[in-house]
């Protein structure tokens, strides 16, 4: 049973990065901004926009192009990036591990955030404390990520500069990884100085992504730990004489969390997407950066790649999701 | 310089959270940082979307060398060429090479290195965007220290695309060696500054070539921050964090460089702001076009909306260009506006009607500026309809020849010569310029390939003052850059709006 759901869940996610492949080719070419254009200088004649046009074969019919890009996509290679002349997969590759580090740290902070916010506010409810909360939770949700990456530039960026404005690593420390994964190489070779580095460079983009984020998490993470606690079982746990924290964090939070992780999963990919404005406010030289200049520089190779990564790992994670979803859930383990 | 509503919003709130902050910037400058607007994408200045990208040319000048260089007023000078010109017949070019030069790896400068580097610039097969003007030379080969080239087709400007767009000097051993991967991985030039480490979309450090041919830079040390974002530039050097930026909007450069420790410098530079007419519909109407320029205060404009940066302009040609004529001038006069509308029949009770085209965000100001052109031209009987599209769409469009009657446009022109001014925008057969009438084309087709310099430019001259008396487009202002740096700097900005690290010295 589970591994037909499994491979059922792959074969759907091959259609659709399929279809995703598809749009993305069509609407790049659809959208106005040929890049030949942008590029060729006053003076320039139609026979030499021709000449560029075959040289980076955007002489072909749109079908005849998608076909190649596809046939070459189905054997590792993405293409050329117009604007770099490198393989559009190593390019891509290169700046996915920055992308996912800073992901992943943006994702621990909303978790221990939001998880703080709705144990203390399920801890302390109806008092004053869970109504300030609420408040806080409230500002933390209205407010958009590339404000709250704003004011932390001016906050700890400006007005007390401890953490740095822009860049994934200080040019003076950055030495020859072996991976892409700074962060994590940082650790494994213990170069901790390299390590606080990074993370003063991460912290805040990761905080303006998670911020959000942590109030999404709390919110409902509270809502269903409130919910739980009026459940037979937890009047039970009480009844035996447990302390109400045990109470909330033994046996409410167990149940109360599967609603949050189907969530987090789905919040996850948009957290993803979100990266594409906070690395360009913060030069943070990810994915999202580079998808930016892209779309800038109509390099349309470049483009592909980068949107059909994304679909890859939003669908991956919404499998991972639901993969772990499943272990977690008795009612699904067992069904 | 890109101002969405989003960036304009983000740069609101940090100008009312920034006012109270006050940080040091008496440190003395060992290395120097600047956050520099656009990310580098390739070290190839030959090749590729951002070899004609004209703000990424100041990095690239900082390492590489052009055939000729160009000195901050936009004039030539000796560079790697010391001597250059024609056979008296216009059927060869010949170049004189320095000698003693090094390259980065130490290895000797030649002659071989400039025949090659034309060459390779001139092949198709390399994909220069600038192919067809280089191409107009042949045969190149090297005589002793002298290059020489025929000429396939005579183009007066050829040596003003030396220090142009791709005009860069790439060495031949090197490159052949390491081939197009190898050279990206580690580039290398004869120019002031050697590439010491580069991060895509981060950084790159910069190192002061000690055998540099023009003397060694000021400072040693360069770090250029890629950042993008405007706002986060003007955190960077309020913070103190980089020590030079541009690209900032004018605001926040008046209150900035007020500030204790911080200075500014704001210099016109070669871009200008103009609205290309078509000839279609009612622009086929010379009183039309005619009351469309002079219902537009340009000085107004640049006073209210761009802080006083920038200059009127009354001609494709600035004050820097070479064919610039102070004695063309187009005042504003919105009374002789409605009286050319009246002889076609138009007044404000009847307007004559239009669509204008306009990118927003893409220059400073650009859709608010319309938006002030088209409230000027409806006092006077004109009602235009304003279209926003993107600046690719622009480039389309232009190239179809079907733009609307009135279209906004900055056009850059950093060796400040009329062919590639007035020239490409004006003469109708070019796939990039607007109007095509034949009288116009008449006159300028001459001037393509006039070999006397003095007789050319007068020509340009004259072609500027025809196209201002016909209303052929609206010239409109001259932009100046504003650069915002430490005040232990001293920065010279260059009209071509490249910044250059290796003109900087601590003040």
């Amino acid at each position: 049973m589970f591994l037909r759901r499994l491979l059922s869940r792959i074969a759907t996610t091959l259609v659709t990065l399929f279809g995703v492949a598809v749009i993305v080719f069509a609407v790049i070419r659809i959208v106005p901004g040929d890049p030949v254009a942008m590029m060729l200088p006053p003076g320039a004649t139609e026979a030499d926009i021709a000449r560029l046009q075959a040289f980076y074969g955007l002489d072909k019919s749109i079908p005849e192009q998608f076909f190649i890009w596809l046939g070459g996509v189905v054997q590792g290679d993405f293409g050329t990036s117009i604007t770099t002349r490198q393989p559009v997969l190593g390019l891509v590759l290169s700046r996915l591990p920055a992308t996912l580090e800073l992901s992943v740290m943006a994702l621990v902070i909303a978790v221990a955030l939001g998880g703080l916010v709705a144990l203390t506010g399920t801890r302390l409810r109806y008092t004053r404390t869970e109504g300030a909360l609420d408040v806080a939770n409230g500002m933390a949700l209205s407010v958009p990520d590339f404000l709250w990456g704003l004011v932390l530039i001016l906050l700890f960026g400006v007005l007390w500069p401890v953490f740095t404005i822009s860049g994934r690593v200080s040019p003076n420390l950055a030495p020859e990884f072996a991976t892409s994964f700074f962060l994590f190489e940082s650790v494994v070779r213990l170069r901790f100085d390299l390590w606080l580095d990074l993370v003063q460079h991460m912290l805040m983009p990761a905080l303006a992504l998670a911020i959000p984020l942590a109030a999404i998490i709390g919110q409902l993470l509270k809502q269903s730990l409130k919910e739980t606690m009026h459940l037979d079982y937890v009047t039970l746990a009480r009844t035996k004489g447990y302390s109400e924290n045990h109470v909330i964090l033994r046996e409410a939070l167990r149940n109360a969390v599967l609603p949050t992780l189907t969530l987090i999963g789905v919040q996850f990919t948009f957290l993803i997407g979100g990266t594409v404005i906070i690395e360009r406010l913060f030069s943070y030289e990810g994915l999202g950066n580079m998808a930016i200049d892209a779309v800038i520089n109509r390099d349309l190779p470049l483009i592909q790649g980068i949107v059909l990564l994304f679909a890859l790992l939003f669908t991956m994670v919404n499998l991972a999701v639901d993969l772990l979803y499943a272990v977690l859930n008795p009612r699904l383990r067992h069904a | 310089m890109t101002f969405s509503r989003r960036s304009l919003l983000k740069m609101t709130a940090a100008s009312v959270t920034l006012s109270v902050a006050m940080p040091s910037f008496a440190q003395a400058i060992d290395e120097l940082v600047i956050a520099y607007n656009v990310n580098l994408p390739s070290w190839d200045p030959t090749v590729g979307p951002s070899a004609v990208n004209p703000t990424i040319q100041g990095i690239y000048q900082s390492v590489f060398d052009q055939f000729i260089l160009q000195e901050p007023d936009l004039s030539p000078a000796p560079g790697l060429l010391t001597d250059w010109g024609w056979n008296e017949d216009r059927t060869q070019v010949w170049m004189d090479v320095r000698e003693g030069v090094k390259w980065h790896d130490g290895s000797d400068f030649t002659a071989e290195d400039v025949a090659w580097s034309l060459a390779r610039a001139a092949d198709p097969a390399t994909g220069n965007p600038i192919q067809f003007v280089w191409g107009t030379l042949a045969n190149h080969r090297v005589e002793g220290n002298r290059v020489i080239a025929d000429v396939q087709q005579f183009d007066p400007t050829i040596f003003k695309w030396m220090y142009f767009l791709t005009g860069y000097v790439l060495p031949k051993a090197y490159y052949e060696r390491v081939g197009a991967d190898g050279f990206e991985a580690a580039p290398i030039g004869t120019g002031p500054y050697m590439v010491e480490q580069y991060e895509r979309n981060a950084f790159v450090r910069l190192r002061a070539n000690p055998d540099y041919w023009n003397g060694v830079p000021e400072f040693e040390s360069v770090t250029i921050r890629f950042v993008t974002d405007a706002a986060s530039r003007v955190a960077e050097v309020e913070s103190g964090r980089s020590h030079v930026t541009l690209e900032i909007p004018y605001e926040e450069y008046d209150r900035l460089r007020e500030r204790s420790g911080l200075a500014g410098v704001a210099a016109p530079v070669s871009d200008i702001a103009m609205i290309f007419f078509n000839d279609i519909d009612v622009m086929l109407d010379e009183n039309v076009r005619r009351a469309a320029v002079y219902a537009v205060d340009k000085q107004l404009i640049i006073d209210r909306l761009l802080s006083g940066y920038g200059v009127a302009i009354s001609t494709l040609e600035t004050p820097e260009y070479a064919a610039y004529d102070p004695s063309i001038e187009v005042p504003y006069d919105p009374d002789l506006a409605r009286e050319l509308l009246a002889e076609s029949g138009y007044s404000s009770d009847n307007p004559v009607r239009f669509t204008i085209q306009t990118t927003r965000g893409f220059k400073p100001k650009d859709y608010e500026m319309i938006q002030a052109i088209v409230g000027m031209w409806r006092r006077v009987g004109i009602e235009a309809e304003i279209e926003v599209y993107e600046v690719a769409r622009h480039y389309e469009l232009r190239a179809a020849d079907q733009l609307a009657p009135a279209a906004f446009y900055n056009w850059g022109n950093s060796v400040g010569d009329p062919t590639t001014s007035t020239g490409f925008a004006m003469f109708g057969p070019s796939p990039h310029s607007v109007w095509d009438s034949p009288d116009l084309i008449e006159k300028i087709a001459p001037l393509w390939a006039e070999p006397d310099e003095e007789t050319r430019i007068q020509g340009w001259k004259d072609v500027s003052r025809y196209i201002a008396e016909h209303a052929y487009v609206l010239p409109l202002l001259q932009y100046v850059q504003p650069i915002l740096h430490a005040s232990g700097v001293n920065v010279v900005p260059h009209a071509s709006g490249a910044l250059l690290p290796h003109l900087m010295t601590r003040a």
